[in-house]
């Protein structure tokens, strides 16, 4: 593959954000008018929010099993190993059960959004729906943006959840810790400002994993191997975003709640 | 509907009564530093079928999309039913393609629909009722002889089948415009000539004014050289008549190297003293 030279890599770099901008704006907008493609947004809702469900409850639980099992080691050497259930909610609700479910969707969903939209942009399919009076934006971007968004504030919820209870497991079955105890702990850790700032990631998420993955979808060329190429770009520009965004939210955030 | 829409409504000339129905002026495109079309300038009248004709990668299809408003040019001045596109906004587009039927290169059919729901597709978003869209899709079959594939979907169908059912979509609201991009490309002699005699039939029983991009010169050729008859089907147009066998609504544009190279009638193609034309001809 030849070099680019620098000024048609800048141009093409500021082309690209300019499209993506573009391509936000158009969804934006078409979310707050009509008309709207009520059951493709069912459709995506399924596809997005229950067809991850497995691979959420899976990674949640492992995760809070894990996170019981690597703290209790250091809070054994501090004698506070009853805070483990505190530690590992807390952990779970602020910043991984968001981030987690963010990237795991992301792998699944921002890549067979690029290779359902690049492969239907490559077979002309997008140009057919346009010549046949439809906005590609509002038929395919919009009810996927809309999904995504819902479904993973639902899904960070149940890998939450799984992560609190993977938690609880290994801290009552290995660690002989006492349930009613952990659960307590747990519950009584969390503040309004915790479930605010792990809550409000997935919509950020959703936003990035949706946007992001139709947007390389939409502007493939190049045949079957640039769906391949735009499938692994979505995933990685997307898993990127999610965790640089994860990091001005949790900024934002401690700025507003101040922990 | 509203007034601001119907004025725009009424402001397409369909009839074609205010000129061409199609009109290119000093038109340039390009995707690189050399433009694929270059300061080029046609028209098409009502009911006037234009074989665009050229080799592989001289811009035809892109011209077919121009027309369409699916791109737009860097330079010049596009005119489809009286109307300006090259300013026009996607959303006054979307009206404009409510007249006009586009059937794509590799057919383009909707992999996740059946062919009763790609064929209803424009008919679904305009909310028809199902029983009449029913009804509708099953004459569009029955003109591209395909009524028995209606619940089949696109993956299940040969090449031939996707493109008659792509035709089926194009002319399912009775367009006033046509564009065909390559119909025949791909396909075996025998499967080509069905689908030329499609487009021949949608000519000459509906009048509807087309683009036909080939690079297939005896398809074209049989377009210029037959008539579609209700009955007998396809026949050659007698050379004894007053046409002296030949469509006189059907005209030739050959593109190359960026520029018309030709832009006239099919006699005049065939006696052009041009040395590029011979040969591509010949």
């Amino acid at each position: 593959m030849p070099f680019k030279s620098p000024e048609v890599y800048i141009k093409q770099t500021i082309g690209s954000i300019q499209e993506y901008s573009i391509l936000c704006w158009a969804a934006i907008s078409d979310v707050f008018s009509g008309p709207r493609y009520w059951a493709d947004i069912f459709t995506q809702m399924d596809s997005i929010g229950v067809g991850s469900i497995p691979i959420i409850i899976l990674t949640g639980f492992f995760t809070g099993c894990v996170l019981a099992l690597q703290s209790a080691t250091a809070l054994t050497q501090f004698g506070a190993v009853s805070k483990t259930g505190s530690l590992v909610s807390l952990s779970m609700v602020k910043e991984l059960g968001p981030v987690l479910t963010g990237l795991m969707v992301s792998g699944r969903n921002a890549a067979g959004m690029a290779s359902e939209l690049g492969s239907m942009k490559v077979t002309e399919q997008i140009d057919a729906m346009r010549a046949l009076g439809t906005d590609p934006v509002r038929k395919l971007v919009v009810p996927r943006l809309v999904a995504t968004i819902f479904m993973l504030f639902f899904l960070t919820i149940i890998a939450d959840a799984f992560g609190i209870g993977g938690g609880a497991l290994m801290s009552v079955a290995i660690l002989g810790l006492n349930g009613n105890a952990y659960l307590h702990d747990s519950y009584r850790s969390l503040v309004h400002g915790d479930i605010v700032q792990g809550l409000t990631k997935p919509l950020f998420s959703g936003f990035i994993i949706a946007t992001v993955g139709c947007f390389y979808g939409i502007k493939t060329t190049g045949g079957t191997q640039g769906v391949g190429r735009a499938t692994t770009q979505a995933v990685v520009v997307s898993s990127v975003f999610i965790i640089v965004v994860d990091l001005l939210v949790t900024r934002a955030m401690i700025g507003i709640f101040g922990s | 509907m509203g007034e601001a829409e119907r004025t725009a409504t009424e402001e397409i000339d369909l009839k074609g009564e205010s000129g061409p129905v199609v009109e290119f002026r000093n038109v340039t495109i390009g995707f690189d530093v050399k433009p694929v079309l270059d300061d080029i300038s046609f028209a098409v009248d009502r009911g006037e079928t234009l074989i665009v004709l050229g080799p592989a990668g001289c811009g035809k299809s892109v011209l077919l999309k121009m027309v369409d408003g699916l791109l737009k040019p860097e330079r010049g001045s596009i005119r489809v039913f009286g109307q300006e596109i090259t300013t026009m906004p996607e959303r006054e587009l979307f009206k404009l393609r409510a007249h006009i039927g586009m059937v794509f290169q590799e057919s383009a059919l909707f992999d996740s629909l059946t062919v009763e729901d790609n064929v209803a597709y424009r008919l679904h978003e305009e909310h028809m009722a199902e029983d009449e869209a029913r009804k509708r899709v099953e004459e569009a079959l029955k003109f591209v002889e395909l009524e028995q594939a209606i619940d089949k979907f696109p993956s299940e169908l040969s090449g031939g089948m996707r493109r008659r059912v792509s035709i089926a979509r194009a002319i399912i609201t009775q367009p006033d415009l046509i564009l065909y991009d390559s119909p025949t490309g791909g396909l075996d002699p025998i499967t080509s000539t069905t689908i030329i005699e499609l487009v021949m039939k949608q000519r000459d029983v509906s009048h509807t004014t087309s683009l036909v991009v080939t690079h297939r010169l005896q398809d074209a050729f049989v377009m210029a050289t037959h008539r579609y008859d209700r009955e007998k089907g396809m026949v050659p147009i007698p050379k004894d008549g007053p046409e002296r066998g030949i469509d006189a609504g059907t005209k030739f544009l050959v593109l190359n190297d960026g520029g018309i190279k030709f832009h006239g009638t099919t006699g005049e193609l065939v006696h052009s003293e041009d040395p590029w034309i011979k040969e591509y001809l010949a």
